[in-house]
């Protein structure tokens, strides 16, 4: 093995070196949360804006690809890692103690494989309602109401259509709110593992995690409850 | 000036187990009369002398200076390592934070890396292994140069001293929900790598110092942040903050071969 | 094994039963050392490799000697009783280490440094191995700054310096209250180094019980594996004692619960002189006891003392009422009444017996009227309490962990407590007994503090002995050893290892109804009461009466549980607590036979107005014990201290 390999080598099998690829990762996801979450907003601007952002998104082709692999590997690698690290942290105590003394780590922290583990259901489901499946019959081409003039979808139609329906909104609801405990633990994680939250920096990095999650719920949330209560349709 | 005193009548519930590969249970032991100024330990001295003159084992727990500093004694009062104040170990634990009638739970520090010896007594020799792997400065007895000739910044030799304070006990360890070292590690590495003088092997200390720790069988930090909260010289996380970085800058120059 | 008469020098017609220590007498007491490293033997390093040594105990002294050692080549094995080499008790010293750096340029010189100890032990150390010490103090500090020891730094990032007890000068370097852990910290890296590199095996939870000496040499030890019980024998060509003092034969002590003078005990009755056991330390800054199920006494740094006064109240019907409301002119504030140019900084013992005489005046304060003030409210109002926090602040925590009281808002309440012990086994100027290859070093042996100890002066002596010394005086021993030349498989070995295995099974025994600790209790409270702050006559034989009585029926009714095979902690103390209750027995026949006051050591019929009344016509020397077969019936020998350059003096203070 060249010394180059076997140095990358040891480092993916760090304990540091798989929290680094994690909270890089993690990194890269917050960026695409956020990006996502500007785009979804634009539906506040009227369907034309909405409509022209996604067809701008579409026409990018290959690049899109690209980006969609990217993404898919970040998920992956963000996932597999964590699985790897929650698998030792199990073994590293099998006798748990009688009584629970939990002292300063927050639920967020406690819970993050279980936000992980939902958020990834979610995003399966997200998936599946709005870029693959053909729930509500978004890729009939006998819809018109989900087609525009020149043959691209009709994006803000797919929104209200698919948060009209309540137990969508619900579960959609419950995503975000496990994304933004996810979040609001990961963000601060991620400075702290990749060696930057400064004692000084610390406290601005817990603030603006904080805002950040509730940042990306309020966001994503304020969708589903304008359509469900007929502000926007 | 009285000290004012009182005792206290406590249900303890405590781990016994007779060795590594035995199982292991709670018993249960009446503690009656404890003065409220004695130590935890002492409480435990009064059940053991109990123990003994009813022609039974005592209870098994290390300890040894009783002052906070060697860090021998190592116990989870009620789930909590080192017990409910803050700062202190179980030697410093007095048991006037303790109310008469209350049932108190007593185990071993909890990690694989650590096995039990006997009831609350554990094999912290994982400590040890990751010392040895670089826990040092390579200086040779004779060989060092005038004190006074490398200025050392006093906010540096201040950081280097508030992770020095660290005295292995492993309530890190105890307190992790993962059951990491990464505190104790990490204080380890913040002591000298802070240092001039430990600058020339920084690298090379924290790889093997890291890589050691990790064939230990502890688990991984997850930034819980307990560790902290439970240090009895509350060594901050910054120091694991300065290990990520250091294990993140040395591995790349390692990559690199620079 | 030595033994030679030779005649003293300096005291005409007083003849030294113990041999000439061995330091060069051909030049003068600057030179010795230098000289004495000159004229030492030295073993090739390629031949080092086949040399073993033996270290037992792992603190300043045994932790920077293995390492050191092990750095020029020795083979090493390292022993100690805790779980990690780090835990030794040198770990809680907490003030700081003196070395005559002079970097305050206040007039220190390494001179100072060797007068302030002679006359801080009260004249009864030897001249050689005191200005070696204060020469090796200055190499101390470089070494452990090279290593890595946080010491304080003032803000251009050079070393800070405070002063101390006994001194006039600001030469103590310390790491905050930790200075003990940090430099051990530094020792126990070195020694992590060697261990890392194969080159010293370590054994921890294991126990020394006994010396095994063949042919008349010292060529190993026996020793017990705390975890599994298994008692076995370890060869080696020099076996090297670190193993602290015998502060617990006081049960009540600031020492860890298992210091212990089973090791240097042992060796005594394999035949090495045990030197001055009468000079104990008492500490004057502890926190008073609180009751009988007391384990262990806390001690606060000397330090204290810079910013602290010491008070009582002027009259005994105010020692009830709160601190703060007595006024300034009602108070006593004893220390700089009595000793105006050393003040609160009066030496060790001074302040010890100074607190002791205010308390037995009925003016103590606290439970039991068993304390005195020390009062920080003036350091807080000249200061600001930020900066007494950030001076003392791990003690200010301390206090207050262990009282209940906030030390910020009332003064606090201390009692003196046994602290260190100055004697310990005889050496000579190599740290070698009179058993060749058995050296013992630090606090172990009894060399460098005479009557009384400065403080400060501890962590100097176990790190010069263990990174100085022993490496440049050992190969003397060494050079004219086969190496290798005995296994433990030889017969001493195995008669060694029989006769340890036998001691535990006779413990185990006896089965009687008494706790190990309830005969150490006994015999502690026996011994502080009798031959503690103030001995007198009657009361040393009385003790000397009742210590054998105690010993007995510790062999008939005490109790240990458990089995020998397997971790059994009563069976450990029960082990240190027999050798202690033959420990005691020595340490009054000590007190009893030197019939003089000096330092540590206070008999009530000899004092001038409450102060020590050396008797340096009949008592400058230093008592080494043989054992013959009853601890009550050793055979003193002397040696007499030849001061060539210092003159005695009354120690005083005032």
């Amino acid at each position: 093995m060249s010394p180059i390999v076997q140095s990358l080598c040891r480092f993916y099998h760090s304990s540091i070196g798989k929290k680094i690829i994690v909270a890089v990762t993690g990194l890269g996801l917050m960026g695409f949360i956020l990006g996502h979450l500007l785009g979804n907003l634009q539906i506040f601007l009227g369907p034309d804006t909405i409509n022209t952002y996604a067809k701008k998104l579409h026409d990018l082709g290959l690049l899109l690809w690209v980006v969609r692999l990217g993404l898919l590997a970040m998920v992956a690698a963000h996932i597999v890692f964590t699985i790897q690290l929650t698998r030792e942290n199990r073994t590293a105590r099998k006798q748990k103690y009688a009584l629970d003394g939990t002292r300063k780590a927050t639920k967020a922290s406690v819970i993050m494989i279980w936000s992980g583990v939902t958020i990834l259901v979610f995003i399966i489901y997200h998936l599946m309602h709005f870029t693959i499946t053909r729930t509500n019959g978004y890729y009939d081409p006998a819809v018109s109401r989900y087609w525009l003039p020149d043959g691209s979808h009709n994006v803000y139609n797919m929104m209200i259509d698919g948060f009209r329906v309540w137990y969508v909104s619900a579960f959609y609801i419950l995503g975000m709110f496990l994304l933004c405990s996810h979040l609001s633990h990961g963000f601060a994680s991620v400075f702290q593992t990749l060696g930057l939250a400064t004692p000084r920096l610390r406290r601005p990095i817990h603030v603006a995690s904080l805002i950040f999650a509730w940042g990306v719920f309020a966001g994503n949330v304020s969708i589903p409850l304008a359509i469900l209560s007929g502000l926007k349709s | 000036m009285a000290v004012s005193q009182s005792s206290l009548n406590l249900t303890l519930k405590i781990w016994r187990q007779a060795g590594p590969d035995q199982p292991g249970r709670f018993d249960t032991h009446e503690a009656k009369g404890i003065p409220d100024s004695a130590s935890f330990l002492e409480m435990l001295d009064i059940v053991n002398e109990g123990i003994i003159t009813k022609g039974g084992d005592p209870v098994v727990f290390d300890h040894d200076c009783r002052e906070g500093i060697c860090g021998t004694c190592s116990m989870v009062i009620n789930g909590m390592p080192h017990g409910p104040k803050r700062g202190v170990t179980t030697c410093q634990l007095h048991m006037r934070s303790f109310r008469n009638g209350d049932t108190i739970w007593i185990e071993p520090w909890r990690a694989k890396a650590f096995p039990v010896i006997r009831d609350l007594a554990v094999d912290r020799n994982a400590f040890e292994r990751i010392q040895q792997a670089g826990g040092y400065i390579t200086v040779r007895t004779g060989s060092a140069p005038e004190a006074n000739s490398v200025p050392v910044p006093k906010d540096d030799a201040d950081a280097s001293f508030a992770a020095a304070a660290c005295i292995g006990c492993g309530a890190c360890v105890a307190a992790c929900p993962n059951a990491s070292a990464m505190l104790f590690t990490a204080a380890k590495l913040s002591h000298f790598n802070l240092l001039p003088q430990g600058k020339p092997e920084a690298d090379k200390r924290t790889l093997a110092m890291v890589r050691t720790m990790d064939e230990q069988g502890f688990g991984n930090c997850t930034n819980h942040y307990e560790c902290e909260a439970y240090c009895p010289k509350l060594i901050s996380v910054e120091t694991i903050r300065q290990m990520n970085r250091d294990y993140r800058n040395a591995s790349a120059r390692e990559t690199a071969g620079v | 094994m030595i033994s030679e008469v030779h005649d003293s020098p300096t005291h005409p017609g007083r003849v030294s039963d113990t041999p000439p220590d061995g330091s060069p007498t051909h030049v003068p007491l600057a030179q010795k050392w230098t000289t004495h490293k000159a004229e030492s033997k030295l073993i090739n390093p390629a031949n080092r490799r086949k040399y073993t040594v033996i270290v037992v105990g792992s603190g300043l002294a045994g932790a920077a000697a293995a390492a050191t050692l092990s750095e020029q080549g020795y083979n090493v094995k390292c022993f100690c009783y805790q779980d990690s080499p780090r835990r030794a008790h040198s770990i809680a010293a907490q003030g700081g280490i003196n070395a005559a750096k002079n970097y305050q340029n206040d007039g220190d010189s390494v001179h100072r440094l060797f007068y302030d100890t002679i006359k801080g032990g009260d004249f009864r150390a030897r001249e050689s191995n005191v200005h070696r010490l204060a020469e090796v103090s200055v190499q101390i500090i470089d070494q452990c700054v090279a290593q890595g020891v946080p010491f304080a730094r003032e803000y251009g990032g050079l070393l800070a310096n405070r002063s101390f007890g006994g001194t006039q000068v600001s030469r103590t370097f310390y790491a905050a209250g930790q200075t003990g852990q940090q430099l051990l910290l530094g020792a126990y890296a070195a020694l992590n180094k060697e261990i890392h590199q194969g080159l010293v095996k370590m054994y921890s939870r294991t126990e020394m019980l006994d010396l095994v000496v063949v042919d008349g040499h010292a060529k190993g030890i026996v020793v017990r594996d705390m975890v599994t019980g298994k008692i076995s024998t370890h060869a080696g060509d020099a076996v090297l004692l670190c193993t602290g003092g015998y502060g617990n034969v006081f049960y009540l002590s600031t020492n860890a619960k298992g210091c212990n003078v089973t090791a240097t005990w042992r060796a005594h009755k394999r035949g090495a002189w045990f030197a001055n056991p009468c000079y104990t330390q008492i500490h004057p800054t502890c926190i008073p006891v609180s009751g009988d199920y007391q384990s262990k006494l806390t001690l606060m740094s000397e330090s204290l003392r810079n910013d602290g006064r010491c008070w009582v109240p002027k009259r005994k019907e105010d020692c009830g009422k709160p601190p703060a409301s007595i006024p300034e002119e009602d108070r006593d504030y004893y220390l700089e009444r009595k000793y105006p140019s050393f003040g609160n900084l009066a030496p060790r013992d001074i302040a010890s017996r100074a607190a002791k005489e205010q308390c037995d005046d009925g003016r103590g304060v606290g439970p039991g009227g068993l304390g005195v003030y020390l009062d920080f409210a003036d350091a807080i109002k000249r200061l600001s309490e930020g900066k007494i926090r950030e001076r003392y602040g791990n003690l200010f925590e301390m206090y207050e962990q262990i009282t209940g009281e906030n030390a910020y808002k009332q003064p606090m309440r201390i009692y003196p407590a046994v602290h260190y012990t100055m004697g310990g086994l005889w050496v000579d100027y190599n740290l070698m007994s009179n058993i060749p290859g058995l050296h013992v070093l630090g606090e172990a042996n009894f060399s460098d503090h005479g009557a009384n100890r400065l403080g400060a002066s501890a962590l100097m002596q176990g790190l010069a002995d263990g990174y100085f010394i022993i490496p440049a005086t050992l190969p003397n021993y060494l050079a004219g050893q086969k190496p290798g030349q005995f296994t433990s498989e030889g017969p001493e070995f195995r008669a060694a290892e029989e006769s340890a295995r036998e001691r535990t099974r006779r413990l185990l025994s006896i089965n009687g109804n008494r706790s190990v600790a309830s005969f150490h209790r006994e015999l502690g409270l026996l011994i502080w009461d009798k031959c503690g702050m103030a001995r007198t006559r009657e009361g040393l034989a009385e003790a000397l009466k009742k210590i054998p009585d105690l010993r007995e029926q510790f062999w008939k009714n005490v109790r240990v549980p458990g089995s020998g095979d397997s971790f059994n902690q009563e069976l450990e103390m029960a082990g240190r607590v027999a050798d202690f209750l033959e420990f005691g027995e020595l340490l009054c026949l000590d007190a009893h036979t030197r019939d003089e006051s000096c330092g540590g050591h206070f008999r009530m019929e000899h004092q001038v107005e409450g102060e020590a009344d050396r008797d340096d016509a009949n008592f400058s020397y230093v008592s080494a014990w043989e054992y013959t077969g009853d601890p009550g019936k050793s055979k003193l020998r002397k040696e007499w201290l030849d001061y060539e350059v210092v003159h005695f003096s009354t120690r005083s203070y005032k």
